[in-house]
């Protein structure tokens, strides 16, 4: 019975930690930014689509899509304000500028949460679901809400691959992420490229976002803990690996939820982090690196 | 004629003098220092942020009344962000570049325990509108003279478990025949006296503890909890939560954990926390002191509405107590004749004072919880309320109740 619990709640919230992971891994392969903003871009969404409801009284399709919407913008927004200007600056070292870019996230991220905290207070908000009650799955008593998460994150991780693997745009940017000098020689303007990768990329933090919103709740104090799961899946995988990514995020999902069930939900996240330590050991380019 | 002309210039003097004494007077009443009140607080979280907006809300009334002997009172508010260093920072400068003469600090237990010594090393009063762990008055009554200047506007932990047993007796053990609970609060300082109380007062009610569940604050997904529970079959969660609150209540709705929650949860005193949870609090039951709607005094009601009107929402329980705390201590410097601490402290220990809450009175120095708050009938007993369709409906105890219990439907214990 045990072993059915942990099976059915470790899926959702690992599906929902690969949509996380899969925009952060994008970023990296295509543009080597670590958007340490993740997290608070997430909160961003959520708090959106709770914004939705209960200040413009909007339904739960319009409120889910509102958050997304925002978290789209809030992406332009990261890469035109913050991550363009340092990669284009002339003023910084070309071997210095991935350090700047991820501090400038890092504290775009952290400006993002005190507004957040100070407009909406720092109290955890919740996502209006878009579906409510519950089901019975082998006796395990399961909220709608969760299956549905799992199938939202499955069929965009679906739409993804398809997008990515037939399309000639999602090809330019398979490409770019494999050798970005080889994509501008074939007559692909690069910086259309990163436009195309950061819209993907809001969408899905912003989906994410707004489905963590309806499942579990995000207050601003999540930002920190939302980045830094992303960032340890991603590791795991291997940066810049999107199927690594995938199995990092069930590998990370499960051991937090088995963790949580049979030691104490408190230490939830110890055993991941563990892990993560000693794949840095014995594996540094991590499961599915390519370095 | 000389007589006339004598009366004239006594008249004359007569007037002047009188003139010249009320410019004189006017003068003075307008050079009359401010009661400065300092207000340390979590502007960012639900049950704070209502808090410098009460003591504001206070301070606007007694000015418009004349102020205190002539002399206005006047809030200044310091966001601690829920930081113990900051609220430290605060005092410090509340105390030597603000001049404050009183400061009213925080609902975070751990906060106020950083800033009692500051309170004593700057012999400065100081007033929690919400903190609740009972080692604030301990510290006072085991070193009276060093700590005397620190006082308990809210509950104790001690109190706080009795108040929620008080309730439960009533409504769960006698109206629905309950016989188990479990107790699950948050892993903090005003917990642990609190699940000591809940220990205690529990089984005398006639409710059976089948287990004790202290999670961390940090806890964001609480389903493994709540499987823990359901697996144990108790009638009732027993809750202490205060720094989480949304994210627990909305997983009860969403996984439809059919057991009733009762006990302190102090954002769901919040008018917002409806909104939050998206409406998930509907049958959440918890102990508050003041509510709105609900006349705990006389002036419990026409304060919830002058808040609800000036600032868009009803005031967290610490308003209601923030707002009291600037009323008595306007009233003991009154009584005290002046702002110095120690006569403050001395007029402070006399307050007996009807406030929003119920009747404020504070223990004395040989008593276990020295500056706390008495609390029984004809002071304070707190109430139990619950969220119905968007509303705080008080359902404890039956003379101020306005509504009856009323369970969501995938609750299993019965309405009444």
């Amino acid at each position: 019975m045990l072993a059915l619990q942990i099976l059915v709640d470790g899926f959702a919230i690992s599906a929902l930690y690969a949509l996380g992971a899969t925009g952060f891994t994008l970023i990296f392969g295509v543009s080597g930014v670590l958007n340490l903003s993740h997290g608070a871009l997430m909160v961003l969404g959520a708090v959106a689509a709770w914004a939705a409801t209960n200040e413009l009284h909007a339904g739960a399709y319009f409120a889910a899509l509102f958050g997304i919407g925002v978290t789209l913008i809030g992406a332009f927004a990261t890469y035109f304000v913050v991550v363009r200007p340092l990669q284009t600056s002339r003023a910084i070292p070309k071997e210095e500028t991935e350090i700047f870019v991820l501090t400038g996230t890092l504290l775009w991220g952290i400006m993002i949460q005190e507004l957040i905290a100070y407009l909406f207070t720092d109290n955890a908000k919740t996502v209006l679901p878009v579906v409510e009650g519950v089901v019975n799955i082998l006796g395990v008593r399961t909220p709608q809400n969760e299956i549905f998460t799992a199938i939202i994150c499955w069929v965009v991780i679906g739409v993804l691959w398809l997008i990515v693997n037939k399309t000639r745009s999602g090809k330019a940017v398979l490409a770019a992420s494999m050798n970005p000098r080889g994509v501008t020689l074939l007559g692909f303007e690069l910086s259309r490229i990163y436009i195309a990768i950061w819209a993907i990329y809001g969408v899905l933090a912003g989906i994410a976002g707004v489905l963590l919103g309806m499942f579990l709740g995000v207050s601003s104090y999540s930002a920190g803990p939302l980045t830094g799961s992303a960032f340890s899946i991603v590791v795991l995988g291997g940066l810049g690996s999107v199927s690594g990514s995938l199995v990092a995020a069930y590998v990370v999902g499960y051991l937090e939820t088995v963790t949580a069930y049979m030691i104490n939900p408190a230490y939830r996240f110890i055993p991941a982090l563990l892990l993560l330590v000693v794949v840095m050991y014995v594996r540094p380019q991590g499961l599915f690196g390519r370095r | 004629m000389i007589t006339r002309h004598h009366l004239s210039i006594r008249q004359a003097l007569l007037g002047g003098a009188a003139a010249l004494a009320s410019l004189f007077a006017a003068a003075q009443a307008q050079a009359a220092d401010p009661i400065k009140i300092a207000v340390i607080a979590e502007a960012q979280a639900i049950a704070g942020k209502s808090i410098p907006q009460a003591a504001q809300l206070a301070a606007d009334e007694i000015n418009a009344k004349g102020g205190v002997d002539g002399r206005q009172i006047q809030i200044i508010s310091y966001d601690n962000k829920s930081s113990a260093t900051d609220s430290v920072r605060a005092f410090q400068r509340a105390v030597s570049d603000d001049k404050v003469n009183a400061v009213i600090a925080s609902y975070i237990s751990e906060v106020v325990l950083a800033l009692e010594p500051w309170a004593a090393r700057l012999k400065t009063v100081m007033i929690t509108p919400g903190a609740a762990s009972n080692e604030i008055t301990k510290a006072v009554h085991n070193d009276y003279e060093k700590n005397k200047y620190t006082f308990h506007g809210y509950l104790t932990s001690a109190e706080l478990a009795q108040s929620v047993c008080d309730g439960a007796k009533d409504i769960l053990v006698n109206d629905r025949q309950m016989k188990t609970a479990v107790i699950f609060s948050e892993d903090a300082a005003w917990t642990t006296p609190l699940d000591a109380g809940y220990k205690e007062c529990l089984p005398k009610i006639g409710l059976q503890i089948l287990d004790h569940i202290r999670m961390s604050p940090d806890t964001t997904d609480f389903t493994p909890i709540y499987n823990k529970i359901e697996g144990e079959k108790p009638d009732v969660m027993i809750t202490g939560i205060s720094h989480v609150g949304v994210q627990p209540t909305v997983q009860w709705k969403n996984q439809q954990v059919p057991i009733p929650m009762l006990g302190i949860a102090s954002q769901a005193t919040n008018s917002t926390f409806w909104k939050d949870t998206n409406g998930a609090a509907d049958g959440v039951l918890f102990q508050s002191v003041s509510g709105p709607g609900v006349a705990v005094t006389s002036k419990s009601v026409p304060f919830a509405d002058a808040f609800n009107k000036k600032y868009g929402n009803f005031p967290s329980y610490a308003g209601y107590t923030a707002y009291d705390e600037v009323y008595y201590i306007s009233d003991a410097v009154k009584r005290a004749g002046s702002t110095d601490s120690d006569k403050l402290v001395a007029a402070l220990e006399k307050t007996d004072w009807e406030g929003t809450i119920g009747r404020i009175q504070f223990f004395g120095k040989e008593d276990q919880f020295t500056h706390g708050l008495k609390y029984g009938k004809g002071l304070i007993t707190g109430m139990i309320s619950q969220w119905q369709d968007g509303k705080q409906v008080a359902v404890w105890p039956p003379e101020i109740a306005n509504g009856k219990i009323r369970f969501p439907s995938f609750i299993k214990a019965q309405n009444q």
